[in-house]
């Protein structure tokens, strides 16, 4: 017996040694993860600082004025090159107008399908193939647009160009269709079920109860899903380079080609500006704008979303 | 009078039943559009989808065009990017549910987050361009791409973890803390295991985004045509979707088959890691359950 006591002592000496251990450890890691988790916010600094630093460079090169006011975007041309950002905006609005004029009404129809006329059983087998739309890459729907949408339209509008802002745009718009049909889904499910058993005893259809009862109950988030699939429509960038082309256009025809302010950054990232030129700047000014856009669209969805929510 | 009343409510009744139709029409619609795009590129595409595809390196001529070093690249960038975006990820997750007290720096960092998320892909590209390419001198390199992804695709991770730390029981943490656990150890061997399912989900499906992303690329002037094979972290590579994006762009048609050919072997890559996703949901789902 007497042979095991000091090791016994050893133990507990131990078993305190590494309990204090596990002590001053666990004071450190909260210090630690703190750490690691600021790395985010030095991300969004780092995207703000860039993006600001080398606009603001670029400014020193272009009259701000110039910039925000100008109609022509001849960045590459020889003899004069103007930067005038209008052109580039009209091309983006374009794109976002077009698709949410595909992704609303067909989102919307889909959602309010799901959650007030659907089986479970339906369910099941629609929202797993809207997810899987909401997977594929933007390459993939850039490239069907180019090889598949465009010359489909071209049957039936013989003027079309090549590349245009209807095809990208229909095809932008199929891309933010998962978006609107599971966010504004997700809204109308979140509506209480004793509101439309009210409506039902009230001898409503079901199309009424969905009109008159359940869409005004879930309207913030239906627009807050809008705002942030418009805001997804405007930072889309690989269907437009490939669909849509790359020449900026002051217009409002649908059927040429365009520049959006992404396949604008997209055209000066491929070929070869050379850095500290004013084009190497340019994209920064454009990106700082895409960026502001679409931080704008984002803060306006959240707030709908929060501001205007109706609590059961 | 009552006429009148059943006149009307039959009309409300063909209303609703047309309606229906209408809303279901939308939802089959998707179905149609969904079957249409992958029966087009796979039909355009399955003729190419041969083993030179597999062993040839990128090339000026359709027929002899592969994805040799595309899919060893992006096979390179998911080296990076998952370690990478899962360690600061989790950990930032852990902090925010576990440790973090309710004041403004922690609304703030929240806050951050969700901004994050919305950012087009294209500003992560150019921030890519900026500091790790220029500023770090990384120039277009495999590291330089794969902190731009994981930066990318951070937000996603860490709300995805976010939530899968958040559903575990509080009872679970409790009993861990009444046999005299520290919180370090309940959160490693209580929380983390019974957590770990659902975080793999939601970073799977963070990598599949990862694995499809091109604008950041392109910004970041990843190039196309490569003739070898990456041999390091900081040596210069090309990606699938890269690939993709030439061959889309190239006039000849013979590239539209190939672009089609490289589009299935990327969908086949992604609804494979879709599909350990929802195994691994499932399985964390019994987990829970039990």
């Amino acid at each position: 017996m007497s042979s095991i006591q000091p090791s016994e002592k050893m133990r507990t000496r131990d078993v305190i040694a590494a309990a204090k251990k596990r002590e001053r450890f666990g004071k450190l890691v909260p210090h630690i993860l703190l750490v690691v988790t600021s790395l985010t916010v030095l991300a969004t600094l780092g995207i703000v600082y860039t993006l600001l630093k080398e606009t603001f460079i670029f400014f020193t090169h272009i009259n701000v004025s110039d910039f925000v006011f100008g109609t022509e975007w001849a960045p590459f041309s020889n003899g004069s090159p103007a930067f005038g950002v209008l052109p580039l905006l009209i091309g983006t609005l374009k794109i976002a107008l077009v698709a949410l004029l595909i992704a609303v009404p067909v989102g919307l129809a889909c959602a309010i399908f799901l959650s007030e006329y659907a089986s479970p059983k339906v369910k099941k087998i629609i929202k797993p193939i809207i997810e899987l739309l909401a997977g594929i890459p933007t390459i993939v729907y850039g490239f069907f647009a180019l090889t598949f949408v465009t010359p489909f339209l071209q049957t039936l509008i013989p003027s079309l160009k090549l590349f245009n802002a209807l095809s990208a745009g229909i095809v932008v718009g199929i891309m933010i269709l998962p978006m609107i049909v599971s966010l504004s889904e997700d809204a109308l499910s979140a509506v209480p079920a004793t509101f439309r058993e009210g409506a039902y005893a009230l001898g409503s259809t079901r199309f009424e109860t969905a009109i008159k009862v359940v869409i005004p109950a879930a309207v913030s988030g239906i627009a807050s899903s809008i705002i942030l699939a418009a805001s997804r429509a405007v930072g889309e960038t690989m269907i437009v380079s490939l669909a849509a082309g790359s020449t900026p256009a002051f217009n409002l025809d649908l059927t040429g080609s365009i520049q959006t302010m992404t396949s604008y950054i997209v055209q000066v990232a491929t070929g070869d500006a050379g850095y500290g030129t004013t084009i190497y700047y340019s994209i920064y000014a454009v990106g700082f704008m895409l960026f502001l856009f679409t931080f704008l669209m984002n803060r306006t969805a959240l707030y709908v979303k929060t501001k205007f929510r109706e609590d059961y | 009078m009552d006429n009148n009343l059943l006149i009307k409510t039959n009309r409300r009744i063909v209303k609703d039943s047309i309606m229906k139709w209408l809303f279901g029409t939308a939802s089959f619609l998707l179905i149609v559009l969904i079957a249409f795009l992958f029966y087009g590129i796979g039909a355009d595409g399955v003729g190419r989808l041969n083993l030179s595809l597999f062993t040839n390196f990128g090339s000026r001529f359709p027929e002899q065009a592969g994805l040799k070093a595309a899919l060893v690249g992006t096979l390179s960038l998911m080296a990076v990017v998952i370690p990478v975006s899962m360690f600061i990820g989790i950990c930032s997750a852990i902090y925010l549910e576990e440790y973090a007290v309710k004041n403004k720096w922690t609304a703030f960092i929240e806050m951050n987050i969700s901004n994050l998320a919305g950012v087009p892909s294209v500003v992560f590209g150019l921030l890519g361009l900026t500091v790790f390419s220029r500023a770090l001198f990384l120039g277009n390199s495999i590291l330089a791409a794969g902190l731009t992804m994981s930066v990318l695709i951070l937000p996603i991770i860490i709300v995805a973890s976010q939530e899968a730390i958040r559903s575990v029981p509080d009872n679970l943490r409790e009993a861990s803390y009444g046999m005299g656990a520290t919180k370090w150890q309940t959160i490693t061997q209580v929380i983390m295991p019974s957590s770990i399912g659902s975080i793999l989900t939601g970073s799977i499906l963070s990598f599949s985004r990862a694995i499809g992303e091109t604008a950041p690329l392109i910004v970041l002037g990843i190039p196309v045509i490569i003739q070898f094979l990456p041999t390091g972290p900081l040596s210069t590579f090309t990606a699938l979707p890269m690939q993709i994006y030439d061959w889309a762009k190239r006039p000849q048609p013979e590239f539209a088959d190939v672009a089609s050919a490289g589009i299935i072997v990327l969908l086949v890559i992604l609804v494979t890691m879709n599909a350990f996703a929802i195994y691994f949901r499932n399985k964390a789902m019994k987990k829970l359950q039990n």
